[in-house]
């Protein structure tokens, strides 16, 4: 290496000289059996341990290594992300806690609307409905009971209280009429023969009485010479429905608390 | 050639053992490895200044290694280590730098 000072490098131009240096670190690269360059390549070989040994170690780098303002930084940080992810989490608690009411009233709002569908449906003739009350049977050979007669019988278990009512096969609700046709009668258009079977969902007692009263049902049934039988049952069930038509001209006009008011 | 092998083997064994560093070593390890880079690569600044010797190589770069090693425990001792610290790094980052800067210069005129 000194001992060679290159001759065969004039410093006339530079790319000889380039090739020179590349030519010098190519013969220094040269294995060479001595025992300095064992020392070199045995240091090198050290160096490249620690090297190695040191980033891994500083990749798994704990606590314990580091000094005393170190740690006391790092103790500051972690408290003042303690307090800032605590604020956090209380803000997050508030939130929590203000969706779970409102999910606990809205799932009040949704009971108290879906009782008032069961008694709309009710009222309406579109749910089947099931209670006491009395089914009343009126036997007419002669065919002398007319729809005024039923309407009369109508309006008086209404009166007693009777809150689901069929008659026949058909579920009467507001808007149901009676017609007499040439054969019989017809409920809303559906014909219903004798025996008329009329199912009241209501107080049984009340209206059983409601029907025998002097002038009532019970005894305008028997002047026309049909048999009229009432009989008080503690469950009855009422599955005629009736289908609600869109109204075509009435729309519901917003209350002053709204609509679910 | 063999030192440079010696290098690469040595990251080798080190990635492949993932030895545990002493806990008396941890302070001085950094320090003594960058010293060691910086005496690598006067080596090969004097290579290419065709001054390179191998005694010398080896004795600067166990020295340099010591003295380093020296200076962050003198620092630890006077309570003044992370600072020593910093400042042997800065000198030697410096070294390193000039270092590589002439053989760059050596190496591709420029």
């Amino acid at each position: 290496m000194s001992q060679q000072p290159a001759p065969e490098t004039p410093p006339a131009a530079e790319p000889p000289a380039e090739r020179s240096a590349w030519r010098m670190m190519f013969r220094m690269a040269r294995p060479r059996a001595t025992r300095a360059n064992f020392f070199a390549a045995a240091l090198a070989l050290a160096l490249g341990f620690a090297l190695a040994t040191q980033v891994q170690q500083t990749q798994q780098q704990g606590l314990e290594q580091l000094r005393e303002d170190e740690l006391v930084r790092i103790l500051d940080d972690v408290s003042q992300d303690a307090a800032r992810l605590g604020n956090d989490a209380r803000a997050l608690e508030v939130t929590r806690d203000r969706l779970l009411s409102g999910a606990d009233s809205s799932a009040e709002a949704l009971r108290a609307a879906q009782e008032r569908l069961d008694t709309l449906g009710i009222l309406a003739g579109t749910v089947p409905a099931e209670g006491p009350g009395i089914v009343l049977t009126i036997d007419d050979p002669d065919k002398k009971v007319t729809s005024a007669l039923l309407l009369d019988a109508l309006q008086e278990l209404r009166d007693a209280g009777a809150e689901a009512v069929q008659i026949g096969n058909v579920r009467v609700v507001a808007s149901t009429y009676f017609t007499d046709v040439p054969n019989g009668i017809e409920v809303s258009g559906v014909p219903v023969s004798a025996p008329y079977e009329i199912r009241a969902i209501g107080e049984s007692a009340t209206m059983a009485s409601a029907m025998d009263i002097p002038g009532g049902v019970s005894e305008s049934v028997r002047r026309l010479g049909a048999v009229s039988r009432v009989e008080q049952r503690k469950s009855l069930s009422i599955t005629a429905l009736h289908t609600l038509e869109e109204p075509q001209y009435a729309r519901p006009v917003p209350g002053p608390t709204g609509p679910g008011g | 050639m063999i030192p440079v092998l010696g290098l690469i083997g040595g990251i080798l064994i080190g990635l492949f053992l993932q030895p545990e560093v002493p806990l008396w070593l941890q302070p001085y390890l950094p320090i003594a490895v960058i010293a060691a880079l910086d005496a690598v690569f006067g080596a090969v600044r004097a290579v290419l200044d065709g001054i390179f010797n191998d005694k010398v190589f080896v004795v600067s770069f166990l020295a340099n290694v010591v003295v380093a090693g020296f200076i962050v425990f003198l620092g630890d001792q006077l309570g003044v280590g992370s600072q020593l610290s910093t400042g042997v790094v800065v000198v030697l980052g410096v070294r390193i730098f000039s270092n590589v800067a002439s053989i760059r210069r050596h190496l591709f005129r420029a």
